[in-house]
């Protein structure tokens, strides 16, 4: 995917050499490697043999119940989320949730709507990688991921709440 | 009062910097006003039919002298001088530059406040009752958790793109003061059998379109367990609340959809998630919060003040004033006072002056312990004045005009800005408020008439709250036209109840009328010391919709 940011060595980059592409039903026919498909096509392309979980990447809408994907989840290598305005908050519950009761590990990425003033809030929620809107201009959203990002409540990136993180300094 | 330790210094200090930049980047063109609308309005910034307004947090309602005197300053320096004070504890400006938001919020957060989630489909101002931590019928003091609520929900990177707004209120009293049965989720903070703090759940409250008071989800839950509860409501309303339709994304149209039973299950199934893990509360953290809300050192003073006797004697008006202003205190010798931003037809509900806060900041440091509190009716409390000084702040508060007598009586009316501010609003509710203040401005008669609470509300969002006034006027565009719907026997507190409609709705110039015709067969068949209300209650809506619509020579409209 072009214009996405992520991590490397614990550094928020661009990634000039993300492997991944949306792959939509109708093109599903050829190779799946390093494909990213809509959930329900995910399901019947594994269905009939055609992809592995290691390679081909999964894409929930806001709908979709991420638990689902539980019989998969330390295969998968790719799980992204789509936001389809920046408004519709549902894949942050979804991102917490794959990350902190499924267990899910591998790269967790944000699609859609996705914007430099929301990157700091799906990092807390367990965001690993972040498809910026295609008109967006990377290198400016790439300034969303540094500076303060200091909460009171826990999060996934921040798993004990402030006071408990204070208790134990004290 | 609670203070701001480094961390909290150090949030509201980075959001400062934060919006700085959205805004510099909204002036450039680098952001479209669609990216930047949920920015700006979860730094509490609206855009209004004149101009920007600012609604600044006053957290539960809670402000210090210093905190009251920069509001001032704001009021004169970025706005025209005066601020409105609103149901939800919080004050507004309503005539502010996008340019010198930053520097208002810079302001702010010198001085340990913010404007944070004042507005957005984000959990909103934490709100509780006024006379929190001084009240003579309180279980225990509900500040402590509406603080941890503050901070747990600020800036909650799960909870800020929430289907809909999403309102917390806790209370602690005989008498709910909260009104917390209107919000998405009420809280009632109680002490068990064995001395354990415990809390009532209630969700799915609000006014609005679909006014529902809310049901009880969980009885007794134990204070540690509050946050992660809240966390199970909120996640299952994020995931599952609608989206589709702006009037049905609130939470009490998923409770009412999926049923309390079936939404009681889905929130227990999801908190057996996350009970007793690390977001459970420490009795570590509540004590250091609480100890932000200790009693301040009061002096040991005679329950009877023989001076504030004579005084009530020898002068009726400030008996008469006591009489609806004062309220008992937990420590002997003291009392809270209620300060009336409503002195009548002079100025809109909950407005006040520059000048006027800076002298109530002044009055808080000398009679009190320099606290202020917002009330949800939108007047100012002084909580802790003892008696002894009563008669001497009553002369300096009315110095000020702001000793009007009539806390709880009819033209204590609540009203929100209406067309003459809101973007919103289908007709201009303060002239409506301006003409029932007009017509009964006779304090024989409102004493006489009692306890009895009229709301305002400019449009069916309703946040005039009229479906809880014991009168409640709502306004309705017909055809370009503006027309008012009266609803009785609304109320809120313990006997909370929502209001019904009377009939066919009014003009505007013809509400006073109608009000008093209204007023006329409560005062014609009240029992000895009957409130309205209750009145309303046992007769029914008959005689009152009798009394009102009988008059023959009225032009009423067809509704």
């Amino acid at each position: 995917m072009n214009n996405t940011l992520g991590y490397r060595q614990g550094k928020a980059c661009i990634l000039t050499d993300d492997v991944w592409e949306r792959v939509n039903e109708d093109d599903a026919s050829g190779s799946l490697e390093y494909a990213v498909l809509d959930l329900h096509c995910w399901l019947e392309q594994l269905e009939a043999g055609r992809l592995q979980p290691e390679t081909t990447g999964v894409l929930l809408g806001p709908d979709d119940e991420p638990e689902v994907l539980v019989p998969w989840i330390d295969r998968l290598a790719l799980v992204a989320l789509n936001f389809p305005r920046f408004m519709d908050g549902r894949a942050y519950s979804q991102a917490s949730l794959l990350r902190t009761r499924l267990g899910y590990q591998g790269d967790l990425r944000a699609v859609g709507d996705v914007l430099r003033d929301q990157l700091v809030l799906m990092r807390h929620c367990g965001f690993t990688s972040f498809c910026i809107r295609a008109d967006k201009s990377s290198t400016e959203a790439l300034k969303g991921l540094s500076g303060f990002d200091q909460i009171y409540a826990r999060s996934v990136a921040s798993p004990e709440p402030l006071y408990r993180r204070r208790e134990r300094q004290s | 009062m609670y203070r701001y330790d480094e961390y909290d210094h150090a949030l509201v200090q980075a959001r400062v910097a934060q919006f700085r930049d959205q805004v510099a980047r909204r002036l450039n063109g680098e952001l479209s006003e669609e990216e930047f609308l949920p920015l700006r309005l979860q730094n509490g910034l609206y855009l209004q039919k004149h101009a920007y307004m600012l609604r600044v947090a006053i957290p539960y309602g809670t402000l210090s002298s210093r905190q009251l005197r920069t509001l001032a300053q704001i009021a004169e320096q970025f706005d025209r001088g005066y601020g409105h004070f609103t149901t939800r504890q919080n004050i507004q400006f309503n005539w502010i530059e996008l340019e010198q938001v930053p520097d208002i919020l810079q302001l702010l957060a010198d001085n340990e406040m913010h404007a944070i989630q004042t507005s957005g489909n984000c959990v909103r101002n934490i709100t509780t009752e006024a006379f929190a931590g001084v009240a003579a019928d309180e279980l225990l003091d509900p500040r402590p958790l509406a603080e941890i609520l503050r901070q747990w929900s600020t800036v909650n990177p799960e909870f800020l793109f929430l289907p809909r707004k999403f309102k917390i209120a806790i209370s602690s009293s005989e008498r709910d003061r909260a009104a917390v049965r209107t919000h998405d989720i009420g809280l009632y903070l109680y002490l068990g059998d064995d001395g354990e703090k415990l809390l009532r759940v209630m969700v799915g409250g609000g006014l609005g379109r679909t006014p529902i008071l809310n049901q009880t989800l969980r009885e007794d839950l134990p204070w540690r367990h509050l946050l992660t509860y809240v966390e199970a409501v909120l996640r299952v309303y994020n995931r599952h609340g609608r989206r589709d339709n702006k009037y049905k994304a609130r939470i009490k149209i998923l409770v009412k959809a999926l049923g309390i039973e079936a939404f009681a299950r889905e929130v227990e199934q999801e908190w057996e998630q996350i009970r007793d893990g690390a977001a459970e509360l420490t009795l570590a953290e509540y004590l250091r919060v609480a100890a932000g809300f200790s009693p301040p050192e009061y002096e040991e003073v005679h329950a009877i003040d023989p001076e504030y006797g004579a005084w009530l004697a020898r002068d009726p008006a400030f008996a008469c004033w006591v009489q609806t202003s004062v309220r008992p205190h937990k420590v002997a010798g003291y009392a809270s006072v209620v300060i009336s931003t409503k002195p009548g037809a002079a100025a809109p509900p909950g407005d006040v002056t520059a000048e006027q806060m800076q002298a109530v900041a002044e009055l808080a440091e000398r009679y009190g312990f320099a606290e202020i509190r917002v009330a949800h009716e939108q007047n100012l409390v002084l909580p802790d004045i003892r008696k002894h000084d009563l008669y001497a702040l009553w002369r300096a508060l009315s110095a000020q005009g702001l000793a009007t007598p009539n806390i709880g009586l009819l033209t204590d009316l609540i009203a929100c800005p209406g067309g003459d501010y809101c973007n919103l609003a289908s007709t201009r509710s303060l002239p409506v408020a301006k003409a029932i203040q007009e017509r009964f401005d006779n304090l024989d008669f409102l004493h006489d008439l009692g306890p009895l609470s009229l709301n305002i509300s400019g449009c069916v969002n309703a946040c005039g709250h009229h479906h809880i006034g014991n009168i409640g006027i709502l306004g309705l565009d017909k055809n370009g036209e503006e027309y008012f719907q009266i609803t009785i026997g609304g109320d809120q507190g313990r006997d909370s109840a929502l209001g019904r409609v009377i009939g066919r709705a009014f003009r505007a110039d013809e509400v006073p009328d109608a009000i008093e015709r209204l007023l006329a067969v409560y005062l014609e068949y009240r029992e000895v010391e009957e409130p309205f209300v209750d009145c309303v209650q046992r007769l029914g809506l008959a005689p009152f919709k009798e009394g009102v619509y009988a008059e023959p020579a009225t032009a009423e409209v067809s509704a």
